[in-house]
Formats: C-alpha cells, sequence, structure tokens
C-alpha cells in the first residue's frame, strides 16, 4: 500500500516551500486514504442520505396498515406490502418547525418544537454552569495548603467519571423511584414522616411561575453528581500552575481571600475553564442517557432534549423521514455551538510544523 | 490549545512545597466537614447500589435506606451471572456481545484511525484543515442522528447466508494480508519493532475473529446486515472512527518530533519513521483512545435497541434497561443492582488506571467527552 519510495517526499513535505501540490498531497494522501475510503461510506455517505431523506416520507405510516421497509421479498421481489417513499419537499420541516396539529397527534399530542429547543438549551446551559462553579470552588478548596487527607479525597471525587453514563442514569432512576428510591427514603428519614414525592411523574411544577417539571430537577441533580468531577481536575490542574508568589505580592498589598479569588484565580483559570466548558456544553446538549434512561421525556414531554426525540421518532414513530429532517435541525442547532467552540478552543488551529 | 497543553501537561508544582502555612483548627474543621459533605454525595450512590446487591435478603424493592446491609450475600450477583433478564440469555452471552461489539470497534477505529491522526499531526498538504474541521465537526455531531439512515442503509443490505460467509472469509484473508505485508519485510530487514508487531497483531486477531464469524452457523437462511452484531458494529464505526482521529491527532500533536527529524536526518523514510518512532511513542495514546472508543462500545445503547431483535444478539446495555423502571417487571432491584456494578466494574478499573492520561487527552484532543 504505501509502496511510494518516500526518503525525498517527506523531506519536501516537512518543508512548506517544497514546490508542487501533488508531492506536498502524496505522503499524506497515503496515510489518509483507508480512514477517508471508510468514512466516506459509513459516515458521509449516511449523512448525504440522510438529507435526501428528510425530503421523503419515509418510514411506515400507521394510518395505511402493515408496511415493511424491505424492499427486497423472499423471492427476490418487493414484498406486497412494501412501502416506498416518495418526495415531500419541505413538509416534514415545516411539519415540525410550524408543530403542525396533525402531525403533532401521531407524536402523541405532547410535541412542541420551540418549548423542546428552549429546554434543551436550558438544560444545557443549567447543568454546566452548575458544573463549571461547582468544580471551580472545589478544585479551590482541596487546593488549601495544610488540608488533611487531599489525597483521599481526590481519589474518591472522581468516582463519578468512571463508571458508564448508563449505569448512572439508571441508578439515578431507581434512586428517584416514588414508592422504593432512596431519595425519598432519605427525605422520610430527615423528616421523620413519609414522603412520597413523584418525581417522575408530577406535572405541575414545583416553583409556580416556572415552567420546569420536577423530573427536570431531579435529572439537573443527577447530572450535576455526574459532571462537576472533570471540571474540578481540569481547575486542579490549572491551579497548581499559578505561582504562589503572585499571592503571596497579593497579600502584601493587603489584597483578602475574597479579592485574591476573583482577581488572580479566576482570571487565571478562565483558559484551561473555557475549552471544558466548550466540551461540557455540546456533550450536555446532546446528553441523551440521563434524560431518556431518567424521566423518558416526561412527564408529557416537557423534559425532552432534541436527541431523544429523534431517537423516539426512529424507534417509537418509525417516521425515518421526519427523524431526518429533525437530524438536520438538530446539526442546523448545533453548527453555531460548534463554530464558536472551535474559535475559542482554537481546535484545529494549524499545529506550527 | 496551547494554554491547556501547559496546564495539563506542567503539574509540575505540587500544593504541598510550602507548608510553613498552617490552618487554624476550626478552618481545618470547616473544611473537613465540607469536603466530608461532598464526599458522602459523591459516595451515596454508590454505597446505595453496592448495599443493595450484597443485601443477604435478595430483595425484590427496597423500602428502607439502609446503607449498611445486614450481613453479606453474593446471591443477587449469582443469579444475575446465570439468567439476568426474561430473555433466554445468560451474562457470559450478554458480555460477549458487548465485547465483541466494543472490542471490534475499537480496534478497526484505532488500527484505521491512527495513519489518519499521523497525517494531520505532520504534514502539511492543501486541504488538511478542511478535512480536519470535517472530521471535528462529525464529533460534535450526536451519534444518535445518524441513526435513520444508517437503519435504513443497513437494513437494505441483505445476503444469503453462504454468501456472506464467503464474502467474510475473503476480508479476514485481506487483513491478515495486509498485517503479514507489514511484519514479513520488517522481520526480513531484521528492523521489527514494537509497532510493528502490535500491528500485526491487531491484525491477526480481527482476521481470526472474522474467521470465526464466517465459519458461524447460520441462524437464517438470509442475512440482514442490520440486524447484526456486525451491523451495529459499522454503524458504530460511523462515529468512533472520526473520535479515534481527532483524540489520537491531539496525542500525536503533543509527541516531541525532535526524532523524527533526527531520523530524517539520517535518511529513514515516512514508513519507517511512522512504525518505528511514532507508533512505540504512540502507544499511551492508542491505549487510551483504544480505551474511550471500547468503553462507549461496552455500554452502547441505542443503536443495538434500534436494531437487533434476536435475544441471542442482546449486549449488557440492553439487558440493563430492561431491568430499569417500568420495565423491570418482577426483577429484584438486587439484581439490577448486582448487575449494574458488574457491567461497570472492568471500565472502571481500567479508567482509573488510565486516569493521567485520559483527563489530558479530553481536554486536548477532543470535543466529546
Amino acid at each position: 500500500m504505501a509502496a511510494t519510495n518516500p526518503g525525498t517526499a517527506t523531506l519536501k513535505a516537512a518543508r512548506p516551500s517544497a514546490s508542487g501540490t501533488w508531492r506536498q498531497l502524496r505522503t499524506p494522501l497515503v496515510y489518509l486514504i483507508p480512514a477517508a475510503l471508510i468514512m466516506a461510506l459509513v459516515t458521509f455517505y449516511p449523512l448525504a442520505y440522510q438529507v435526501w431523506m428528510s425530503f421523503t416520507d419515509y418510514g411506515v405510516i400507521k394510518e395505511e396498515g402493515k408496511q415493511t421497509l424491505n424492499r427486497f421479498g423472499p423471492d427476490g421481489q418487493p414484498p406486497p406490502n412494501y412501502r416506498p417513499a416518495q418526495g415531500v419537499g419541505f413538509k416534514n420541516y415545516s411539519d415540525i418547525l410550524t408543530n403542525n396539529p396533525q402531525f403533532v397527534a401521531r407524536l402523541g399530542g405532547n410535541f412542541n418544537f420551540w418549548r423542546l429547543l428552549a429546554f434543551n438549551l436550558w438544560w444545557t446551559f443549567s447543568n454546566v454552569g452548575f458544573h463549571v462553579a461547582l468544580g471551580i470552588l472545589i478544585a479551590v478548596l482541596l487546593n488549601v495548603e495544610g488540608l488533611w487527607g487531599r489525597r483521599i479525597y481526590r481519589a474518591l471525587y472522581i468516582l463519578p467519571m468512571v463508571l458508564p453514563n448508563i449505569v448512572i442514569a439508571t441508578v439515578w432512576r431507581n434512586m428517584f423511584d416514588d414508592q422504593y428510591g432512596a431519595i425519598n427514603q432519605l427525605l422520610s428519614m430527615i423528616a421523620g414522616a413519609p414522603v412520597g414525592i413523584r418525581w417522575f411523574n408530577q406535572i405541575e411544577p414545583p416553583i409556580p411561575g416556572v415552567p420546569l417539571p420536577l423530573s427536570y430537577y431531579a435529572m439537573l441533580i443527577a447530572n450535576i453528581w455526574l459532571g462537576w468531577p472533570f471540571m474540578t481536575i481540569v481547575a486542579t490542574g490549572a491551579l497548581q500552575s499559578i505561582p504562589k508568589e503572585m499571592y503571596e505580592a497579593a497579600a502584601i498589598d493587603g489584597a483578602t481571600g475574597p479579592q485574591q479569588f476573583w482577581n488572580i484565580t479566576l482570571p487565571l483559570l478562565r483558559p484551561a475553564m473555557v475549552p471544558a466548558a466548550m466540551v461540557g456544553i455540546v456533550t450536555t446538549f446532546n446528553l441523551f442517557h440521563i434524560i431518556y434512561f431518567m424521566s423518558g421525556g416526561g412527564p408529557l414531554g416537557q423534559t425532552e432534549i432534541m436527541v431523544t426525540q429523534a431517537f423516539k421518532l426512529v424507534n417509537a414513530q418509525q417516521l425515518f423521514g421526519v427523524a431526518a429532517a429533525f437530524s438536520v435541525i438538530i446539526a442546523l442547532v448545533l453548527i453555531p455551538i460548534f463554530l464558536i467552540t472551535n474559535r475559542i478552543s482554537r481546535a484545529t488551529e494549524s499545529y506550527d510544523v | 490549545m496551547s494554554s491547556v497543553a501547559t496546564t495539563t501537561t506542567t503539574q509540575t508544582r505540587k500544593g504541598s512545597t510550602a507548608a510553613g502555612r498552617r490552618l487554624r483548627w476550626w478552618q481545618q474543621l470547616l473544611f473537613q466537614a465540607l469536603c466530608l459533605f461532598i464526599a458522602a454525595t459523591v459516595l451515596f450512590p454508590i454505597m446505595w447500589i453496592v448495599s443493595m446487591s450484597l443485601d443477604p435478603r435478595n430483595i425484590a424493592r427496597p423500602t428502607e435506606l439502609r446503607l449498611i446491609p445486614p450481613g453479606a450475600s453474593l446471591d443477587a450477583y449469582r443469579a444475575v451471572l446465570d439468567r439476568p433478564t426474561a430473555n433466554p440469555v445468560t451474562f457470559t452471552e450478554l458480555a460477549l456481545n458487548s465485547l465483541k461489539l466494543a472490542g471490534g470497534v475499537a480496534l478497526f477505529a484505532l488500527l484505521i484511525g491512527v495513519s489518519a491522526a499521523y497525517a494531520f499531526s505532520r504534514f502539511k498538504f492543501p486541504g488538511r484543515q478542511y478535512m480536519m474541521i470535517a472530521v471535528l465537526a462529525i464529533t460534535v455531531l450526536p451519534a444518535v442522528a445518524t441513526i435513520a439512515p444508517l437503519f435504513a442503509l443497513l437494513n437494505g443490505i441483505r445476503l444469503s447466508s453462504s454468501l456472506l460467509s464467503i464474502a467474510l472469509l475473503i476480508a479476514a484473508a485481506l487483513v491478515i494480508g495486509f498485517g503479514l505485508m507489514i511484519v514479513v519485510p520488517a522481520l526480513r530487514a531484521s528492523t521489527a519493532s514494537g509497532g510493528t508487531y502490535a500491528v500485526g497483531g491487531v491484525a491477526l486477531v480481527l482476521g481470526l475473529l472474522l474467521v470465526y464469524t464466517a465459519l458461524a452457523p447460520a441462524r437464517s437462511d438470509v442475512f440482514v446486515l442490520r440486524n447484526s452484531l456486525l451491523g451495529v458494529g459499522i454503524a458504530m464505526i460511523s462515529g468512533a472512527l472520526p473520535f479515534a482521529i481527532w483524540n489520537l491527532k491531539g496525542y500525536l500533536d503533543t509527541i516531541p518530533r525532535e526524532l523524527e527529524e533526527a531520523a530524517i536526518i539520517d535518511g529513514a523514510s515516512p514508513n519507517q519513521i511512522f512504525f518505528q518512532i511514532v507508533l512505540p511513542l504512540a502507544v499511551p495514546a492508542l491505549a487510551v483512545t483504544g480505551f474511550l472508543s471500547f468503553a462507549g462500545g461496552w455500554t452502547e445503547f441505542f443503536l443495538s435497541w434500534q436494531f437487533l431483535t434476536n435475544p441471542k444478539d442482546f449486549t449488557l446495555a440492553m439487558a440493563l434497561y430492561n431491568m430499569t423502571g417500568q420495565y423491570a417487571g418482577s426483577i429484584p432491584w438486587s439484581r439490577f443492582a448486582a448487575f449494574s456494578i458488574l457491567v461497570s466494574l472492568p471500565v472502571a478499573i481500567v479508567y482509573l488506571l488510565l486516569q493521567r492520561y485520559i483527563v489530558g487527552g479530553l481536554t486536548l484532543g477532543g470535543v466529546k467527552g
């Protein structure tokens, strides 16, 4: 495969001044080809196919009776109940974006795109806000000189990171169970009377005027538990590179503890925390497991996020065309987030050769 | 990027160097109380699940909160290892399916990804920036958002089982041949290094896996690619490969290039540099990226849940979902607890071992956590 004889080629490729695009391209191309071929086949082709699907009614329409998406029957001919996809133009997009009543009814009546989007964004930023704030505070706490057992605490505090997300989500789901869950039992022990909070089923918002159901708060607690240790680790790394002399100098100048925190610690943590927060935002925006396994989007679809809705469109409703349109919309929402992330963390900026 | 690199790699200043200052006793007390409270919240769910799994009463549903169980028994583990869910599959079968998926995807993504990562990290060529942005953009897209086309496309691929076996055997021959092509010349020239052997070993394992799959008895006449572990694996590669490329590229960027420059001066070819210098230096990076891909595959849920219908193909994550919440039915929670622990333990142990490298890489390499 890599049989080009490349002794000289690299030398030239290593030097930007070397002439000829082809010469520059030849060696890297050999290394790129396997991945490029595979990605073209299993990543980019499906994405292109997805865009095509989003303009069709590909899927199973229950009102039309039993159907199959399988084009090939036992004899190689399409089975009688095979339903070929037909182009519908922008109908899928307009159904989603305008909450077409007929379409919403087909999904069970709880779908509202703009509420979904707003919840997804609020979910993301409220979680990451807690993660970063707690992460920094706990890192500062652990960085206090002379604190006993720092190593033990540091070792304990990373435990939430090492467990698989799906296990964390299912365990917290059971902990918030209204009958047998540990949270209600703990509250009962504290209150001295049986507590039966219906964490996932209560529809009325617990804080009047704030349209967030109780299940949001349950999942917020679970996800805060899951998310802050990562931020603490990043912040700890950054804290340890802040020279002690800066604090000493500030102390001599009469700066108090809080002043030192706001004027030295926070600004110097920023370069490390901003990329980490960006990672957190993208991860939390797409955090499938917590939502799907804990509330399942309930009650009444109020805690649904984009990715769980996309999965339900495929898994429960079998509306592949709509799901494809929905996924394209997810990508369009993520592009600005991605561009901002990329700009701030400068991830694709060229490595100085 | 550079700022992150410095903060994560230069952890030289230890907080304990200036031990002169001491906390006053009430400060120490306050901070200890805080730290203990945080530790309690961290440990609460873990203790809860461990104690439930060990409870000798083998409880169906916990009716009171007991973090330290009265006595201990491994009954729940025994029951779960035998038959975790209502489906006729044993734990071993579930774990084996998850292992095949996770291991296959991780190996494949590493093998293909490392050369692309090398190209991105070490060469300047026209279009590099755009290709990197394309790879990074894919890692930002949620895997769930590509499930519709992957299902439709893989569902359309149907083969008679014998044809499939032949195709798999050809693929196995290609993979093993590729491995031999790399190892044999190196052995002849006696320039074989750890990297060469690693590539050869991986190719051999993949090839044998393919042969095994090809020769395993077919379950039905028509093989539907979507409804098989192979199909789920292909769908997972769709996201795992860009992730591996991006992650490895981040690590390779941090490897100093003086050695390579010295090798170029000594007249080494790019292939020699790649196999004998870069690959051996990248072993920690390969281990971490491979582990992260493996951990993702080990608990992969939505693709397997959507694609697979045959209980013999079910994976650990699917069984876990069957044991949770309203789907749990009559499955005792003590078994759910034992099962969760058995699923988490291998991943958690390796994570703790590789922790130092992983944390550095997560902020360095990629956007996807």
